[in-house]
């Protein structure tokens, strides 16, 4: 019982050869349950992550969180879902309305669709395609053109504020992302996702630490989450894109948006934490499930930790912080990854991660001096602000104020 | 029928759905978005021809950044529901002409090509066709100066942006 899921697969095939069935509908007929099976595991995953993230933004936030409802409060996601279902479902007058009961669809499908890629065990997994990291790119692309839609089609002009935000930030951040995915690219050979934790014997954490901390922070964007939600920004735009949603169709987004941190927290996992590796998995692959799921959810805690930490960034900070420190720096690891990559190629294995490591860590040495520079220089010009020039008098409601030195002007 | 064959016909067909609706519909935004359709049809075309590269790199190019930047552009646009001027124009008879004509010589020419009736042969163990197209890619053999012209092209193109969009004043 090392593998069970393959172990149903194979039985249902020999089934399915007695019944007389050709060899290619049943890879189809396999694949189509596959899909669906993979599919519903990741939804009922999904119900419990809303109980996972109310229960970890309350510790955060020194409260309890869910506690009335089932043993630690477990079963009051299914009274969300109820209370979703029962609310009166509106579409806004003059919407359109197809684009907009398409649009949440689009949001969870596209995070569902990223699963296909992501190994859960050496031998379960949904496809190996050799295009995986390229794969993830291409459904990130997607699920922008989702909130362009949703915002467009809910006939609202906060809606749409919010999805051009949302679009300009995903477009942005996805550039310093690939960069980053790029570099466990170089050091496995392979844009396959399965050959990159076949060659993580040392994660990449350790090799390539700049680019974790470069795929942490841009996913962190392209979720859309606190420092970077400015897409939803309560205090300027409402709800953003999602603003017209209720009932189920909001449900939809909320939904995609936990399984999204999840998922690339599980992306993060597989990239630079080894994936399914772990203790004892070559013996019992169905191991790599759990330790899979243990490093998944520890990135999905570590960027609810970023989410409930930090307050918003304004938008020129954000894309200042993408195209003037994060895509340079991500374009500057890349080359000498790549360097240092044909020039140690042939040394020993341990003195090849020591030289990566190091190179990675003198990297962020001099980001980080740049970035302090940078705030030194910010703080100053805040703490000391220029002058401007004030025409007096100045007409305000009624009253007329009137100058304090000169009457052709003062400096304020 | 195989499931490719089946897969492939219900592709084509939304492809080509989409491809007309792009030009018969009145609304802006949903011929953008038919277009999206019509270009996913063609990234799946490309998977069943073993292409995978291919699909990813036209979904990510052609829908991520190409149709998302259209779709920007019309939004941006005033009055973009406001379209009422004929879908068709006099010339259409000349336009059927010719795409009859196109149809009808591309029938012809792979009706009386032996070669369509052959499957294509799978790759042997242990052969990556994208390591093949990297390599090629970078190989002085191969395709290495058209690379890298294409490289400074879309440099060039990428400074071009840059000095349109600098503001002189400051």
């Amino acid at each position: 019982m090392s593998d069970p899921v393959n172990l149903i697969a194979n039985w249902l095939k020999t089934v399915l050869i007695n019944w007389g069935v050709s060899p290619t509908w049943i890879t189809v007929i396999l694949s189509a349950i596959g899909v669906v099976v993979l599919a519903s595991v990741v939804l009922v995953l999904d119900i419990f992550l809303v109980w996972v993230e109310r229960k970890v933004v309350a510790r955060f936030q020194d409260r309890l969180g869910p506690n009335r409802l089932g043993p630690f409060g477990l079963f009051q996601p299914i009274a969300d879902v109820i209370k979703l279902l029962l609310k009166e479902d509106i579409t806004p007058d003059k919407a359109d309305k197809f684009l907009y009961n398409l649009s949440p669809v689009i949001a969870l499908a596209t995070v569902i669709m990223l699963w296909a890629v992501v190994p859960l065990a050496p031998t379960i997994f949904g496809s190996d395609i050799n295009v995986g990291v390229l794969y993830i790119i291409a459904v990130g692309s997607i699920s922008t053109l989702g909130i362009l839609i949703a915002g467009w089609a809910s006939n609202n002009k906060f809606a749409l504020v919010g999805a051009f935000r949302t679009v300009a930030q995903m477009v942005s951040y996805e550039v310093p992302m690939v960069i980053s995915i790029l570099i466990p690219v170089i050091l496995s050979r392979s844009m396959g996702i399965n050959t990159i934790v076949h060659s993580q014997t040392v994660w990449y954490i350790v090799l390539a630490p700049v680019a974790a901390i470069i795929f942490l922070i841009s996913s962190q964007a392209e979720l859309g989450r606190a420092p970077f939600d400015i897409s939803e920004a309560e205090s300027e735009i409402v709800a953003g894109f999602h603003i017209e949603y209720t009932g189920m169709k909001f449900g939809l987004f909320y939904a995609g948006e936990l399984l999204h941190a999840l998922t690339l927290g599980g992306f993060f996992a597989t990239f630079f934490l080894g994936g399914w590796r772990g203790w004892g998995v070559e013996t019992y692959p169905i191991l790599g499930i759990f330790y899979f799921f243990v490093k998944a959810f520890f990135m999905y805690w570590v960027i609810m930790w970023i989410k409930y930490s930090f307050p918003r960034v304004r938008i020129d900070q954000m894309l200042n912080l993408n195209w003037k420190f994060l895509t340079p720096l991500a374009l500057a690891a890349l080359i000498i990854t790549a360097l240092l990559d044909k020039l140690f190629q042939n040394a020993s294995y341990s003195v090849y991660v020591l030289v990566m490591f190091l190179s990675n860590v003198i990297l962020l040495y001099i980001a980080y001096l740049v970035v302090g520079s940078y705030a030194r220089a910010e703080r100053k010009r805040v703490a000391d602000p220029e002058k401007i020039r004030v025409n007096f008098p100045i007409k305000s409601s009624g009253s007329t104020i009137e100058p304090r030195s000169t009457s052709e002007g003062a400096h304020v | 029928m195989t499931p490719l064959q089946i897969i492939f016909l219900i592709v084509a067909a939304i492809t080509l759905g989409g491809a007309l609706m792009v030009v018969t519909t009145r609304n802006l935004v949903h011929a953008a978005l038919w277009l999206v359709l019509s270009l996913f049809g063609i990234a799946i075309i490309f998977v069943l021809l073993d292409a995978g590269f291919f699909a990813v790199a036209q979904v990510v190019i052609y829908i991520g950044a190409i149709a998302i930047l259209m779709i920007f552009a019309i939004m941006l646009t005033r009055r973009v529901a406001k379209d009422s001027g004929p879908q068709i124009n006099a010339t259409w008879p000349i336009a059927g002409i010719v795409t009859l004509a196109l149809f009808g010589g591309l029938f012809t020419v792979l009706q009386n090509w032996q070669q369509i009736h052959v499957l294509p042969p799978s790759f042997p163990e242990g052969y990556d066709p994208l390591q093949q197209l990297g390599v090629e890619l970078v190989s002085p053999n191969g395709y290495l100066i058209p690379f890298e012209v294409a490289s400074i092209l879309l440099l060039a193109a990428l400074i071009g942006a840059i000095v349109i969009a600098w503001s002189k004043t400051k």
